[in-house]
């Protein structure tokens, strides 16, 4: 009977997920003094990133394997989106797919060489990454817009047998991003459970342990690396058609630096954590630019990201999930009052992944 | 087949070019060795050389137009700032977090970064500053190639740094301390050297070197807080096409990439940065230790 437990208590936070993903708009158009459009359009942000930082999270917490250019995921799948609309009037539905694909690819190939690569070579290498692809786009202004970026999108439309659904408001939208941040969510504790997900956790562990009990090396990593762009060329591709427009400024080192202070702050390996983390982070960049003190936002931001990572690895390196995990840890063990050392040997096991 | 070779290459200023970028390429090579230096005392990469080299400048520039010091007081100021600087992010950050897994210290360093930049905008501003010229006078000439006096200070500067460190780490007791933590950190606290205080030191003369960089770089381009952005990539591909593990590896690096820098940025501007990418990955694929690195095996 354990296993229903521990699938139960998994399941609820997802459940009242969904009902608040539902009720959110309802809420907004009841508290008075505040407009619903921007914050609904300010909680379709943060499901975007939310996306991005689950597949993010899927290859720093999961597979081990540094990404500091993730922006640059971002921005294949807002630029494939945004051209693949534009230019050749293809449907939005259609250019989503084709900019997850096309990021996906691309993560693949980035995947190629990281196979050699460990730890922090692996970490400039994406850095570089992520500065290059802005770069390129300027370099090929004449079909990507230059420096000055696309703009004029069309709306997000899905057809759906004889009607199409097009949405225009920022309601509409929210639907959208939370709907396509469901399903992602969902694919992810799928992957991330499955055999997969284990050889991820294997080869995170230890390569040459996971090497030796059969693990294709190069098989997952280049898995885990297309997995998380496809995930972030999706949420591009929804970024470009949440603003309508795009530039190359839209994604710079800076962004990346987001990306993963979300899945830091909210826990490394923890699906949960990916998403309270980019949540909370996109609401915290938004609270400071309000603060009536603060005339220079940016640096006050930039200050606080920095300050947050820091906190974070120093006190506590699990994040907010481990926070959440440690605290349901110590409830439970004070109503089956064990010795003490038992909540530790299950927290570990929790850690690495074993269930 | 000489017909096959395009124009653009012939017409090229070869020598200028060439001139230019071992300039350029010593300032890389100075920040790559500081970072090369951190990662073989403490297994830290750190991703905050470029803005602890940014902080330096400010406070070298501070010092040159608040309190009207001369340059050559000013440089050795902020090298000495740079220095306690850096043992001091050692001290009170660095030696808090667990180096075991390669993410903390990559996290972190990326925080101590974007802090820097926030202060450092916070302080002085974004405004964009010029720097004040260390040096004035009519350049050298060597047949076409002219050679500024700001590069001439360059190579002076650099050759005269990396003779005192090569003394330092092959004669004194110290630089020898430091070598033997790098190579076996048991063995050389059991032979009565203080990997702490070795540690900070690393931090300390690597986070100089930056701000070497920084002073000699900002009357270049320009002064502002995003001024290392650029540069402090181009040191990393340098330390990782030198291999990461080199010393010397940093300098080769370093020399290497301001030559391609100077070609590139003649010819396509633009694509600056993303040579210096694909020169990391292409290196890195060929010889995954860097030019002049090891490649480590990881033993069970």
């Amino acid at each position: 009977m354990h296993w229903l437990r521990t699938r139960g208590r998994a399941t609820a936070p997802y459940g009242l997920g969904l009902i608040a993903v539902l009720l959110i708009p309802a809420l907004l158009n009841v508290i008075p003094g505040i407009a619903p459009g921007y914050v609904l359009y300010l909680v379709s942000l943060a499901l975007i990133y939310a996306i991005v930082a689950i597949g993010l999270g899927i290859l720093i917490g999961h597979t081990g394997q540094i990404s500091l250019g993730h922006a640059g995921f971002f921005a294949i799948g807002a630029y494939a989106s945004a051209l693949l609309t534009l230019r050749l009037g293809l449907p939005f539905v259609v250019a989503v797919l084709v900019a997850g694909s096309v990021s996906a690819a691309i993560g693949f190939l980035l995947g190629l060489p990281a196979l050699r690569l460990s730890g922090p070579y692996l970490a400039v290498a994406t850095l570089g990454f992520g500065l290059a692809i802005p770069q390129l786009v300027v370099w090929q202004g004449s079909w990507t817009g230059g420096s000055s970026g696309l703009h004029g999108l069309p709306l997000a439309s899905l057809p759906l047998g004889a009607f199409t659904i097009v949405f225009r408001t920022d309601q509409d939208y929210y639907y959208l991003a939370a709907a396509v941040l469901i399903v992602l969510t969902i694919f992810a504790r799928n992957v991330v459970t499955s055999h997969t997900g284990r050889a991820f956790v294997a080869i995170r562990d230890s390569e040459i342990a996971a090497r030796a009990m059969g693990v294709d090396l190069v098989r997952y990593k280049t898995t885990a690396f297309a997995l998380s762009a496809l995930y972030a060329g999706i949420a591009g591709a929804l970024y470009a058609h949440l603003l309508h427009g795009i530039s190359p400024e839209d994604f710079t080192v800076l962004l990346s630096v987001d990306f993963l202070t979300m899945i830091v702050l909210g826990g490394l390996g923890s699906i949960g954590g990916a998403l309270s983390g980019a949540l909370l982070l996109t609401f915290l960049q938004n609270a400071l630019t309000r603060l009536p003190v603060v005339h220079d936002f940016k640096n006050l931001y930039i200050v606080v990201l920095g300050v947050i990572l820091i906190l974070t690895i120093v006190f506590f390196p699990q994040g907010l999930a481990g926070i959440a995990r440690s605290w349901r840890l110590r409830r439970a063990t004070r109503t089956l009052d064990r010795p003490a050392g038992a909540g530790q040997i299950v927290e570990l096991g929790e850690r690495s992944g074993v269930r | 087949m000489l017909s096959v070779t395009p124009d653009i290459l012939t017409d090229l200023p070869w020598g200028q070019l060439l001139v230019n970028g071992l300039a350029l390429g010593s300032l890389y090579a100075l920040t790559a060795f500081g970072i090369v230096l951190i990662f073989k005392t403490t297994r830290v990469i750190t991703f905050a050389q470029g803005e602890t080299a940014m902080f330096s400048t400010f406070v070298a520039f501070t010092l040159l137009t608040a309190f009207q010091l001369p340059f050559a007081v000013a440089f050795v100021l902020t090298m000495l700032f740079a220095g306690v600087f850096g043992a001091l992010i050692e001290r009170v950050v660095i030696r808090r977090i667990s180096t075991t897994t390669v993410l903390n210290p990559v996290i972190v360093t990326v925080g101590l970064s974007l802090i820097l930049l926030g202060a450092a905008g916070w302080i002085w501003g974004y405004e964009i500053r010029t720097f004040p010229d260390p040096v004035v006078g009519p350049p050298f000439h060597l047949g076409t190639v002219v050679v500024s006096q700001l590069n001439a200070l360059i190579f002076l500067v650099t050759l005269v740094l990396m003779t005192v460190l090569f003394a330092f780490f092959r004669f004194s007791p110290t630089g020898i301390a430091m070598r033997a933590v790098a190579e076996n950190r048991m063995a050389a606290q059991l032979m009565g050297v203080s990997i702490g205080r070795m540690n900070a030191l690393g931090w300390g003369m690597g986070t100089a070197m930056g701000a070497v960089t920084g002073m000699l770089i900002a009357p270049i381009n320009y002064l502002d807080p995003s001024m290392m952005g650029d540069v402090a990539l181009k040191a990393f591909a340098a330390a990782v096409v030198g291999g990461l593990t080199s010393l010397p590896g940093a300098v080769v690096g370093g020399l290497l990439l301001g030559i391609v820098d100077s070609v590139v940025g003649f010819e396509v501007p633009e694509l600056r940065n993303t040579i210096a990418f694909a020169l990391i990955v292409l290196v890195l694929v060929v010889r995954p230790g860097g030019l002049l690195g090891r490649h480590e095996t990881k033993k069970v």
